[in-house]
């Protein structure tokens, strides 16, 4: 086994911004998981398909549209809301006929959904690697404390706090927000005054799908889009999750950041084994606090 | 089944299923007889899940770790090592059972779904390592061309040993479900606050089922090795672990022999649907969509009702 680079201050810092800027794009993809779980009280195990969905649609769009700089920006727009209308059709279709069901049963559908959303795509985009390039002003890299990085990371450290701010006063300064967030701890009480709580369901777990979407759309051009990478996400968003805290915003986003910052200095110090540092992480918080480091809404 | 299975009633039929059984490999051509025995390997996996999913509530999301690990274990000690193959046939399930008892022990403690979520979290750790460790378990592409011992060598003796295997198996999990520890273990699921008050040590029941669970998990997982001669990380990963849970759904929780018939069904689905098109999982996705909308209990459990129903009904009527 084989050290990794040599450990220097430079090396460190990049490592801390890669690793802040994988931690925005999971703290995207899971606060949107957990508005769902927080709302619906159901985990969504489609939330990685929906995430590849908003890639290979950020593709198609961009490439429709010549891959320039305007093409990656419409897509970062549009590929989220496709994603939306693909979980609204899910939902209103199938899903709501079920919230009186088991819980089992809603973890069961949605797992179908995985399923049946992953062959879609592969009939659909085929089994091919693909990739799109940042708009121009976000290629190449900047130098950061002595070390060169890449500019798209950059965006991406300025992208996630304004979605922190903008799902903060979403859930607190509006009133579907409120609704929602009244629904996570209280449904019967929401129901009992009169709103229509299928209605809000189906709102959350839409807008949650949507923040799914986007957080693929920002993936996109780092990473090759291909079909799997609903399976690699979704697993280490539930994590996320629960360390967090379930159903929690900031929770996500605490969850993300140890999740997203173990993980890229775990390349630094065993690469062969980088991947086994965030579920290290994640035994040691359980273990250590059951039910997450932030308090959940359950 | 479920109400006696050395009952004279129900002891026509499995016998007859089991004389069937005996003589087919001899009839029906070597493919089928090698889905046979994924299926017997399968649905023992299954079966194993059940004890704590189905009769003892626990949501077990990680199962396959344990099936990995005793698949891996009994890989690893035929290849790595030059010790007899009986000994590796033992420490593949009592690896997994160990691993079961450190995995469970850790994750007792935890309510309902944080419960499973740690054991995802061990269990993609346990998946990790395998899937990086290239010096040791040959990291994403695994290890194959497994040596078999020559009794072992053909498809048909595979078959025979793997079906003893599975019935011996069947009948010390059908014993140990009868037994007052199985009773208390669906106590625990149906009241836990209640058991406890009673004076049930709740936990220490819920990880004696875990570590008899992971431990016939391991037993299917050195079987799997048996039948296809190689191992590898996907075995771990936990899409496959909730696979299994469907296939538990798919037969009937509630029913002792459910799972395995669930797990006929999905490795028949993925063989024929999958030989016919390469997007059989959306087609078990939808299988799965009618199966929740319109049999909740699974199959099993359903034709169970429907005839019980049918017997009550017709009481009703004398």
């Amino acid at each position: 086994m084989d050290l990794g680079q040599t450990i220097t201050i430079p090396a460190l810092c990049s490592h801390l911004l890669v690793g802040l800027s994988r931690a925005m794009i999971l703290f995207v993809v899971t606060s949107g998981m957990s508005f769902v779980l927080g709302v619906l009280r159901v985990p969504n195990v489609a939330h990685g398909s929906l995430y590849m969905i908003g890639a290979f649609s950020a593709f198609s769009i961009s490439t429709l549209l010549g891959g320039g700089s305007t093409g990656f920006l419409v897509a970062l727009v549009l590929a989220p809301l496709v994603v939306a209308l693909v979980s609204l059709i899910a939902e209103r279709s199938l899903f709501c006929h079920l919230y009186e069901r088991e819980h089992l049963m809603l973890l069961l559908f949605t797992f179908a959904l995985m399923l049946i959303l992953g062959d879609l795509v592969k009939m659909v985009w085929g089994p091919d690697y693909r990739s799109i390039m940042a708009p121009e002003l976000l290629r190449g890299s900047a130098t950061v404390f002595g070390a060169p990085f890449p500019r798209y990371n950059l965006f991406l450290l300025i992208i996630g706090p304004l979605v922190a701010i903008g799902l903060w006063l979403f859930s607190n300064k509006t009133k579907i927000g409120k609704i929602a967030r009244a629904a996570a701890v209280d449904r019967e009480m929401v129901g009992a005054i009169g709103i229509n709580v299928s209605r809000v369901f189906a709102f959350a777990f839409v807008f949650g799908c949507f923040l799914a979407g986007l957080g693929g759309a920002l993936v996109s051009p780092m990473v090759s889009i291909t079909i799997g990478m609903d399976h690699d996400i979704v697993m280490d968003a539930f994590l996320i999750v629960t360390i967090g805290g379930l159903g929690n915003m900031w929770g996500a986003l605490v969850g993300s950041l140890i999740f997203g910052i173990t993980q890229s200095f775990g390349v630094l110090l065993l690469p062969q084994f980088a991947i086994v540092f965030p579920y290290l992480a994640v035994v040691v918080i359980l273990i250590w606090r059951p039910t997450g480091m932030l308090k959940s809404v359950w | 089944m479920s109400k006696g299975f050395f009952g004279l009633k129900s002891f026509i039929p499995v016998a007859g299923f089991l004389i069937i059984l005996l003589i087919l490999p001899g009839i029906i051509p070597r493919f089928y007889t090698y889905i046979l025995t994924l299926i017997f390997v399968t649905g023992l996996l299954a079966m194993s899940l059940n004890l704590v999913v189905g009769h003892g509530g626990l949501f077990q999301f990680h199962h396959c770790a344990f099936y990995g690990v005793g698949a891996y274990a009994f890989a690893l000690i035929l290849t790595k090592t030059s010790l007899p193959t009986w000994v590796a046939f033992v420490a593949g399930p009592l690896m997994a059972a160990t691993v079961g008892l450190i995995i469970g022990w850790l994750c007792v403690r935890l309510n309902k779904l944080y419960f499973g979520m740690l054991q995802i979290a061990l269990g993609s750790l346990i998946w990790a390592v395998a899937f990086r460790w290239y010096s040791l378990t040959g990291g994403d592409d695994g290890i194959h061309g497994i040596p078999m011992p020559a009794l072992l060598d053909s498809i048909n003796s595979a078959y025979y040993f793997i079906l003893i295997l599975l019935l011996i198996c069947l009948i010390v999990l059908y014993l140990i479900l009868k037994s007052p520890f199985g009773l208390t273990l669906r106590a625990i699921r149906d009241n836990p606050e209640r058991c406890e008050t009673v004076g049930v040590n709740v936990k220490l029941h819920k990880l004696a089922a875990i570590v008899i669970a992971t431990f016939f998990a391991g037993i299917a997982g050195t079987l799997f090795v048996v039948v296809e001669r190689s191992v590898f990380p996907d075995l771990l990963f936990w899409v496959f672990s909730l696979e299994v849970f469907i296939m538990c759904l798919l037969g009937g929780w509630f029913t002792f022999p459910g799972p395995i018939l669930g797990a006929a069904m999905m490795v028949s689905l993925r063989t024929f649907v999958g030989a016919y098109t390469e997007y059989w999982t959306l087609i078990v996705g939808v299988i799965l969509i009618l199966l929740i909308f319109f049999l909740p209990e699974g199959v099993l459990g359903y034709l169970i009702r429907k005839s019980k129903g049918l017997r009550v009904g017709s009481a009703g009527e004398g």
